[in-house]
């Protein structure tokens, strides 16, 4: 159970990257969790709430991309998502593929109220 | 509204804190490596059996990991190797900044092979860069074939597994067939190493790898 510890970065992300919108809310920030990020975004979803409750920060959602794993078939080129315990390529079968992308957790982007001015961009 | 592009990782300061300490184990040439597995799978009789087959001279040194006790770094210390313990008092993982100051008091001039052994626990381990050349995933055959395909991120995340207890395998309905086709499902280039703690099969394996590891982090030392 470390996604306390990951939502608790994402809210000093959150205030670190506020200071740029004085005067502006942040709504909501996104989230990108890769199926191999090792992170539950259940729990991420609930710790982030339960962290959220009763500070400065309120309201303020979160918004989680989840994506699987990615891959790039070597055999006939085709990029792919790969199902959850198989990653052959679905269009040749081929076992041979470049792995693409799927571990990510990133902060992908905040939601300010209108009207704020973007400082120091 | 307006949505501003971020970009960033979440975790950048431990990210940040792991690759200033990679950069000083290679500086040092040193080879850092990260054990994570189950509770149970043994990577602390792992560490006990190799430490066992160094000889006194090597340059070895060993961060252990875990919510409560010294037992392990006890353990450990009886090969008479630097040992200690990392007690993280309820975190579920190790990261970057408890292996920079569990480093402080030592000197990195007299270490050539840091093992790290994480806390018990497949998923959380794996979110957290400790600087280390690589991971590796400990599964023993008492657990189910299945477990890279439900943790598949840390058998993605790992070079090497290492298969334990093998000397069990007559006693367990435990297919090793299996479980390394599921790790290569996750994994497809893994390597693997099928050992037993106790009759010492398949440690000549694993011994072999680390010193293949060794050698490169020596080269990538004297190229940088």
């Amino acid at each position: 159970m470390h996604e306390i510890g990951i939502a608790n970065s994402v809210l000093d992300a959150v205030r670190a990257e506020r200071r740029r919108f004085p005067g502006g809310h942040v709504h909501k920030v996104g989230v990108r969790i890769g199926e191999l990020a090792g992170v539950d975004p259940d729990a991420m979803s609930f710790c982030f709430e339960a962290l959220v409750r009763g500070t400065d920060l309120e309201p303020l959602a979160l918004e989680i991309e989840y994506s699987p794993r990615r891959y790039q078939c070597r055999t006939c080129g085709q990029s792919y998502a790969a199902s959850r315990d198989d990653s052959a390529c679905p269009a040749c079968g081929s076992l041979d593929s470049q792995f693409s992308g799927g571990d990510e957790l990133e902060l992908a982007y905040l939601e300010v109220e209108d009207g704020a001015r973007v400082a120091g961009t | 509204m307006e949505r501003v592009s971020l970009e960033r990782k979440v975790l950048s300061e431990n990210d940040r804190i792991a690759a200033d300490l990679r950069a000083r184990f290679t500086e040092h040439s040193i080879l850092c490596l990260n054990l994570i597995s189950s509770p149970g799978s043994g990577k602390t009789s792992l560490l006990e059996c190799t430490l066992d087959s160094f000889d006194r001279r090597e340059r070895a040194a060993v961060l252990t990991g875990d919510i409560q006790t010294e037992n392990d770094a006890k353990r450990l210390a009886r090969s008479g190797f630097p040992v200690k313990q990392i007690t993280t008092g309820g975190t579920c993982h190790l990261d970057a900044r408890m292996i920079e100051r569990a480093l402080l008091d030592w000197r990195l001039e007299d270490i050539d092979l840091l093992l790290i052994e994480n806390v018990g626990n497949l998923v959380c381990p794996s979110s957290y860069d400790l600087g280390e050349a690589a991971k590796v995933v400990v599964l023993s055959v008492t657990e189910g074939e299945d477990k890279p395909l439900k943790y598949p991120s840390i058998f993605f995340k790992s070079e090497l597994l290492v298969l334990n207890k093998i000397d069990l395998l007559p006693y367990v309905p435990f297919d090793i067939a299996v479980a390394e086709e599921n790790a290569r499902r996750v994994h497809r280039d893994m390597e693997i190493v099928r050992v037993s703690c106790q009759t010492r099969e398949g440690m000549a394996e694993w011994l072999s790898w680390l010193d293949c590891k060794r050698g490169n982090s020596r080269a990538a030392a004297s190229t940088s």
